[in-house]
C-alpha cells in the first residue's frame, strides 16, 4: 500500500464508524459515501478493487440484517466493475439497480446499452 | 375623536402589512405539491468558495438525507464521471445542460442544484472555525418550475478555551487533522441535514413511510 493510501483510508474507516451507529434509517449505508468521498478528496488512493471490496462487505451486512442498500449503491459497484474490466459484474449490478430502484430505469437502460455483450 | 381613528387607521394598516411577516408558518410547497418527483438528480455543486475540495466534499454528503427522506437519489460519482464525459468537465458546465436533456438521458423528475458559498476552516491564532453555507434549489425537469429553494448552513468552532497552552497546541492539531481529513466535509453533513427539517426542507418522497402525509 502507497504512503498516500493510508489517510484516505483512515477517512473511510472513520466515517464508517461514524455512519455504522447511526438510529434507525431506510437504509443500510455502509460505507457507500465514504468511498465516494475518499477516492475524490484523495484521487487515486483507493483502488476499484479495494472500492469494490468496501461495498461487497457493506452488501452482505445489508443482506445479514435483511435490510435495502441505499439508491445508487448498486448502479456505483456496477461502474466499479466496469472500471476494472468485469463487464458480467458491472451488468448484472446495474440491472439490480434497476430492479430494486425502476426509477433508475432510463439511466441503467443506457448505461447497460454501452457494455459490450460477449 | 379624528386623531384617534387615524390612529387606529394606521394600526390597522401596519398590521396588515405586518401580517403577511408573521403568517409564515413554513414554506410554500404548492409547486412542489403539484409537481411532486420520484428522482432526484443531485449534481456536483458550483463552488463559489475558496476550497478546492468544497464541490466534491459536499457532494459526497447529500446523498444520504435525500434517499432517506425517500428519493430514488442518482449515484452521485457516476452521473459526475457521465457529464465529464459528454463535455461538461466543471460543474460549472454541469449546471447549464438543458433539464430536457437530463430527463432524456438519466430520466430524473427533478435535480437539485446547490451553490456552495462557504466551504472550509479558517484559521485564527488560537481557535478555528469550520462553516459550510449552500444555496439549494430543486427543480422540476418537465416544467423547470422551481419546487423548493434553501439555504442550508452550519458551522463548527473549536479551540478558545483552557489553558492557553493547551489551546495553542489545540489549534495545531486542529490543523493537522483538518489537513488529511478536511473538517468542512463533516459540517457538510450538518448542512445537509436541514434539508430534512419539517416545513422549511424538502417534503418526504414515494419511499417514505410518511409519504403524502405532510
Amino acid at each position: 500500500m502507497s504512503r498516500t493510501a493510508r489517510p484516505a483510508l483512515l477517512v473511510v474507516l472513520l466515517l464508517a464508524l461514524v455512519t455504522s451507529c447511526a438510529p434507525s434509517t431506510l437504509y443500510h449505508w455502509g460505507r457507500y459515501e465514504a468511498v465516494i468521498y475518499a477516492t475524490y478528496a484523495a484521487p487515486g488512493s483507493v483502488p476499484p478493487e479495494r472500492q469494490i471490496e468496501l461495498l461487497e462487505q457493506d452488501y452482505q451486512k445489508a443482506r445479514s440484517e435483511n435490510r435495502p442498500v441505499p439508491p445508487g449503491f448498486h448502479a456505483h459497484l456496477g461502474y466499479l466493475y466496469y472500471a476494472i474490466g468485469r463487464a458480467d459484474q458491472a451488468r448484472q449490478e446495474f440491472e439490480t439497480e434497476k430492479a430494486n430502484f425502476p426509477e433508475s430505469a432510463v439511466f441503467m437502460d443506457r448505461l447497460l446499452s454501452r457494455i459490450p455483450t460477449p | 375623536m379624528k386623531r384617534r381613528w387615524l390612529g387606529i387607521g394606521l394600526f390597522l394598516a401596519a398590521g396588515g402589512l405586518a401580517a403577511p411577516g408573521c403568517a409564515v408558518k413554513g414554506y410554500d410547497y404548492t409547486n412542489y405539491r403539484a409537481h411532486p418527483p420520484r428522482s432526484i438528480l443531485v449534481l456536483p455543486p458550483v463552488n463559489e468558495g475558496t476550497d478546492i475540495r468544497g464541490s466534491y466534499g459536499y457532494l459526497s454528503t447529500v446523498t444520504r438525507p435525500v434517499a432517506e427522506l425517500g428519493y430514488y437519489v442518482f449515484p452521485v460519482a457516476l452521473v459526475d464521471q457521465l457529464l465529464k464525459e459528454n463535455g461538461m468537465p466543471t460543474p460549472g458546465e454541469m449546471v447549464q445542460a438543458p433539464l430536457e436533456k437530463i430527463r432524456e438521458i438519466i430520466g430524473a423528475d427533478a435535480v437539485l442544484y446547490i451553490t456552495l458559498k462557504q466551504y472550509g476552516t479558517r484559521f485564527q491564532l488560537l481557535a478555528s472555525s469550520t462553516a459550510v453555507v449552500a444555496d439549494a434549489r430543486l427543480v422540476d425537469t418537465r416544467t423547470g418550475t422551481v419546487l423548493w429553494a434553501g439555504r442550508l448552513a452550519a458551522q463548527e468552532a473549536s479551540g478558545g478555551s483552557g489553558n492557553i497552552l493547551s489551546a495553542v497546541v489545540g489549534a495545531l492539531l486542529t490543523q493537522v487533522i483538518n489537513q488529511s481529513t478536511d473538517r468542512a466535509h463533516g459540517v457538510a453533513e450538518q448542512a445537509n441535514a436541514q434539508l430534512a427539517i419539517k416545513d422549511r426542507g424538502l417534503l418526504h418522497g414515494p419511499y417514505s413511510p410518511q409519504y403524502g402525509r405532510e
